[in-house]
């Protein structure tokens, strides 16, 4: 990671809250990081870590009111996207930085055919196309995703498609207008195992083809060794490791890492042998213990592990532990 | 004789529809399953969606009556059971959930729901019906506070905890696990699987365990079955299974598992189409249509699940007309 050219995405010290019946939460702290163009990057960590939050607060998709960035930036292009007016916001969101979700009926509307769900994000973003030619491009997407007699299915509806066959529909939509960025969160995770490697493939295929950059959230280090070139670790709304993919699982330096690398159990680990685990609860948003908030789980913490928050350190391999030096 | 010995298990369920809400199809949901499961094994059922692995372990409860096939539990015909052996049956053989919550009373405390397999089969001294609760608490490692809590005051984690403890209360021998760790977070997963390991050391139970996570099922099973479209097309040891798989499913299987090592990273041979609707599988193999070596014999007959007579492995058994004679998956 050279810090000299600048990065497609830039995201730095982002915080975001949420009201919630029992007061405000803190949902994400200090976030940085960088997405170099024609990179994956994975975001990992498990329920409540903040991993899709972040991906809202850069799409500035946040619920509202509950939701709101109190700080930070989000330079994309030279500009913070968190500065621009609701307009010039939409012009990138779609256009320029496209997300898919866990579950593709939440972005497909189910009364229309898929057809003009697809030709209205063209619509909207490359309104100088023509009717014709927006079919055209519809159906060329369709092929390109693998979902076989494209012009039967333009006139379908998304309940007469099956999981995998949405979640294509559905990349297809946000790769139609040629983004730059594609946020994928948990795209994988409802499918079965022998379709989710379909789309890890055609993701990696796509990629290869045009260059794009992918934000792969998810909270399987079986997908992430698979797909990504670096990688975010995040605990309870901060980031606590990141790391270029080989370093992150040869070296994993935060003592969370490494539990959970130990915790998965791999296809050559000895049966029925004990897995090493991690003490404890995942923590919510509302229960973060202070200091470092991994503190009450971790078999290594001191005294002022929980008194104050170790901070980020480290160049390239960044992590956030006041210990990490014991474990290099 | 093993446990539990399951024979030409089928469960169809009908389809009803159109003017005068006749049978208008069939779901094969599970078609023709047999295995056995010995004292104090794991056998995993592994399968993708709508395989077919879920309704197996319904109907080996009697959840629901199966269309064909017999079930024996220690010689027992679980068919034939009335209701009173039937109750016994079920103190023997009992039922962990995905997600437990839908399986625990809301407005019960854990001390109540835990206490009731006691009451039902005769405990009539509260003070020591606490006691053995209190027991199973510390045993699944959960707080003694929690008696007197309900179940939406506990993570996901512990409330899975709580489903085990209500498993294990009366004793059983044999517990079908469904899916027990697919909603959990990866760290409270292995707290979870750990302590189904313990439990089974202790006392000696037999899983079923249910599930498709391949990696997770591979750590906790003795064997494992595979399911596609409602048949058992292999089933081995879990070493054999993985190391030599002779079904192309199964091959296809374990080479779509992403594996956690960037070091081993590899290009995904996806397996062409999906699987075919339970309502009209195909008549023979069920897995010709995406099979890459299928041959004109995998539509003109059905393949025997048998073990391979080369091999000299009569616990390896797999049901294709050419296996064997594929090419090795890797």
């Amino acid at each position: 990671m050279s810090a000299s050219s600048r990065p497609l995405l830039e995201v730095r010290h982002l915080a975001t809250e949420f009201d919630t019946e029992q007061g405000v939460a803190r949902a994400l702290d200090d976030i940085s990081f960088r997405l170099e163009a024609g990179e994956t990057l994975g975001i990992v960590g498990e329920s409540g870590c903040g991993k899709s939050v972040t991906s809202l607060s850069i799409m500035r998709l946040l619920p509202k009111p509950a939701g709101r960035i109190v700080g930070g930036e989000v330079i994309f292009d030279g500009q913070d996207l968190l500065q621009l007016s609701p307009d010039a916001m939409h012009g990138i969101r779609g256009n320029r930085i496209a997300m898919i979700f866990q579950e593709p009926m939440t972005a497909l509307n189910p009364v229309y055919r898929v057809g003009h769900q697809l030709e209205e994000a063209l619509l909207l973003h490359k309104p100088e196309l023509d009717e014709r030619q927006r079919r055209d491009a519809c159906i060329g997407m369709l092929e390109k995703v693998g979902i076989p007699a494209p012009e039967r299915r333009l006139k379908e509806y998304p309940h007469q498609l099956s999981g995998g066959m949405r979640q294509r529909v559905m990349i297809a939509m946000a790769l139609l207008c040629d983004p730059d960025i594609l946020i994928a969160d948990e795209p994988t995770t409802a499918l079965d195992v022998t379709i989710q490697a379909q789309i890890l493939q055609l993701l990696r295929d796509l990629q290869r083809e045009n260059g794009m950059s992918i934000i792969f959230i998810t909270h399987d280090f079986g997908v992430i060794a698979e797909i990504c070139d670096r990688v975010v670790v995040m605990y309870g709304g901060r980031i606590i490791e990141q790391a270029e993919i080989l370093e992150l699982f040869d070296h994993p330096l935060h003592p969370y890492t490494r539990g959970l690398l130990q915790a998965i159990p791999k296809l050559d680990t000895e049966p029925k042998s004990l897995l090493k685990t991690i003490p404890g609860m995942v923590p919510s948003l509302l229960d973060f213990p202070p200091g470092c908030r991994f503190q009450n789980r971790c078999e290594f913490a001191e005294p002022r592990c929980r008194e104050e928050t170790p901070p980020l350190l480290g160049e390239g391999h960044q992590v956030r532990c006041f210990r990490a030096e014991e474990f290099r | 004789m093993s446990l539990l010995e399951v024979k030409g298990l089928k469960m169809h369920f009908p389809v009803h529809g159109g003017l005068f809400y006749r049978r208008i199809a069939t779901v094969h949901a599970v078609d023709g399953v047999d295995f056995e499961i010995e004292a104090g094994e794991t056998l995993g059922l592994v399968g993708e969606s709508g395989c077919g692995k879920s309704t197996v372990g319904r109907a080996l409860l009697r959840l629901y009556d199966p269309t064909a096939g017999r079930v024996r539990f220690d010689g027992q015909n679980v068919a034939d059971l009335d209701a009173h052996s039937l109750r016994s049956l079920r103190a023997e053989m009992q039922m962990i959930f995905q997600d437990p919550y839908e399986s625990l009373n809301p407005r019960h405390t854990v001390g109540t729901i835990l206490e009731e397999p006691y009451v039902i089969h005769g405990e009539k001294d509260a003070a020591r019906r606490r006691d053995k609760v209190m027991k199973l608490l510390d045993r699944v490692g959960l707080p003694e506070d929690a008696y007197h809590k309900f179940p939406h005051e506990f993570s996901g984690g512990q409330r899975q905890r709580i489903g085990i403890a209500r498993a294990i209360s009366l004793r059983p021998r044999l517990i079908i696990c469904d899916e027990p760790v697919s909603a959990l977070d990866v760290s409270i997963q292995s707290q979870i699987l750990n302590l189904l390991i313990e439990l089974q050391q202790e006392m000696g139970l037999a899983y079923l365990f249910i599930a498709h996570d391949l990696a997770v099922v591979k750590h906790i099973s003795d064997r494992i079955a595979v399911m596609y479209l409602g048949r058992i097309v292999e089933i081995a040891d879990s070493r054999t299974l993985y190391a030599n798989p002779l079904h192309p499913y199964t091959q296809a299987l374990i080479a779509s598992i992403p594996v956690p090592d960037p070091r081993r990273r590899k290009e995904f041979e996806a397996l062409p189409g999906e699987v075919p609707s339970p309502l009209n599988p195909p008549p023979h193999c069920h897995f010709v249509d995406r099979c890459p070596y299928a041959q004109a014999i995998c539509s003109q007959q059905t393949p025997e699940l048998k073990p391979l007579a080369e091999e000299g492995d009569t616990r390896h058994r797999v049901a294709c007309h050419f296996a064997g004679n594929l090419p090795p998956s890797g």
